[in-house]
C-alpha cells in the first residue's frame, strides 16, 4: 500500500489509546506489526511529563505517527489541531476528524471537506475520517485528499462493517484511491472482512486496547488483515443462493 | 496579569509567551501553543505579547485513536 508516496508493508494501523499500561501498548504495537500508530493532542499542566514520557515510548517503537484531531466539532478547532499536531509530532499527516454528533461520534461531512481543503493548501497530507457517502468522498478528493477513511461502524462500538452495501459500492467507485477502514471493529473477522472487500488497510484501537489480552488480540488482528488480504488477492468465489454439490455426482454409485 | 492556561486562571508575570511558558513550568516542553483559539509556532513564541485575560493553550502529545 502506497498513502502519499509512502510505501507501507503493514495493512494494520493501530490506536494508542485506553492500554492498560505503557508496556502493553508497546507490546501490542510490536504484536500488531502496525507501521503506523495514531496519536493525539491534549492539556498538559506545567512540569507534568506525561507527554514527554509517551513521546519517548512512540519514538522509541520506530513507527510513523498519525496525529488526529479527535473531539473538534468545527473547522477553525480542527485546523487550529492540526497545526499544533504538525509542530509537536513533525509530519505533514493528519487523521483529520470532525466531529458532528456526539451519540454516533459521526463526522460533520461539511465541515470535514472545508477542513480538508484548508489543510490541504497548507501542505497538509491529510487522512479524513468520514462515512461511505460517495458524493462526499468525491469532494474530499476534490479537496486534495489522495487517501480516504470510511467509518466501518461509529467510533469504539465494535459492530463491525454496518454498510457492506455502501463500503463495497465506495470500494469499486473509487477503486485507484486507496482506503482504509476506520472505527467500528470489534473482532478481527471483521478487520478480514473489509479486507476481502478490497479495502487497503484497517485502522482500529479500542479492539484491541479494550481486549482481554491486548497483546494476544493485536496479533489476532494482525493475522486477520493479512488473511483478509491473501483471500482478496485470491479472488473469492462468487456466492449464490441455491447449494451446488461439491463432490462430483458423476460415477456415484447406485445403492437404492 | 491574569491569563487563562488551559481553561485555568493563572497570574503570570511575564509579557511574552515563551517567558511565559518558561514561568508556568513548561521549560523545554515538548508542546504546542494556541492563544485565543490561534496557533503560535515555536518561533513566533518569543514576539507574542500576552495581554490580561487571554487565552492560552498548552498541548502536548498523548494517546489517540
Amino acid at each position: 500500500m502506497q498513502v502519499y508516496g509512502v510505501d507501507i508493508a503493514s495493512r494494520l494501523l493501530l490506536g494508542t489509546a485506553q492500554y492498560p499500561s505503557p508496556a502493553i501498548l508497546g507490546d501490542a504495537v510490536q504484536a500488531s506489526g502496525a507501521e503506523i500508530v495514531t496519536v493525539s493532542l491534549r492539556r498538559e499542566a506545567g512540569g507534568d511529563q506525561h507527554g514527554q514520557a509517551f513521546w519517548t515510548l512512540i519514538r522509541d517503537m520506530d513507527v510513523r505517527v498519525l496525529p488526529n484531531t479527535a473531539g473538534c466539532h468545527t473547522v477553525k478547532d480542527a485546523v487550529t489541531t492540526a497545526q499544533m499536531a504538525r509542530e509537536v509530532f513533525d509530519t505533514n499527516w493528519i487523521k483529520l476528524e470532525v466531529i458532528g454528533d456526539n451519540d454516533t461520534l459521526c463526522p460533520s461531512v461539511f465541515d470535514l471537506i472545508e477542513a480538508a481543503r484548508v489543510l490541504s493548501e497548507d501542505g497538509f497530507e491529510v487522512f479524513p475520517y468520514t462515512t461511505e457517502d460517495l458524493v462526499v468522498a468525491e469532494h474530499l478528493l476534490q479537496a486534495g485528499c489522495k487517501v480516504l477513511m470510511p467509518w466501518g461502524a461509529p467510533i469504539g462500538t465494535g459492530l463491525g462493517l454496518n454498510n457492506v452495501y455502501g463500503l463495497r459500492t465506495m470500494r469499486a467507485h473509487f477503486s485507484d484511491v486507496p482506503m482504509i477502514i476506520d472505527a467500528g471493529m470489534g473482532l478481527p473477522s471483521h478487520a478480514a472482512h473489509a479486507m476481502e472487500l478490497g479495502f487497503d488497510a484497517v485502522l482500529l484501537n479500542t479492539a484491541v486496547a479494550r481486549a482481554g489480552d491486548p497483546v494476544a488480540m493485536a496479533g489476532a488482528f494482525a493475522q486477520a488483515v493479512e488473511a483478509g488480504l491473501m483471500a482478496r488477492t485470491a479472488d473469492p468465489m462468487e456466492a449464490r443462493d441455491m447449494a451446488s454439490p461439491s463432490t462430483p455426482v458423476l460415477g456415484k454409485a447406485s445403492l437404492g | 496579569m491574569k491569563i487563562i492556561v488551559n481553561g485555568q486562571s493563572l497570574e503570570v508575570t511575564a509579557t511574552l509567551l515563551d517567558a511565559a511558558l518558561g514561568e508556568l513550568g513548561y521549560g523545554e516542553a515538548r508542546v504546542a501553543t494556541a492563544l485565543n483559539g490561534e496557533f503560535v509556532p515555536v518561533p513566533a513564541r518569543a514576539s507574542t505579547s500576552l495581554g490580561n485575560g487571554d487565552r492560552l493553550e498548552i498541548l502536548a502529545p498523548m494517546q489517540g485513536g
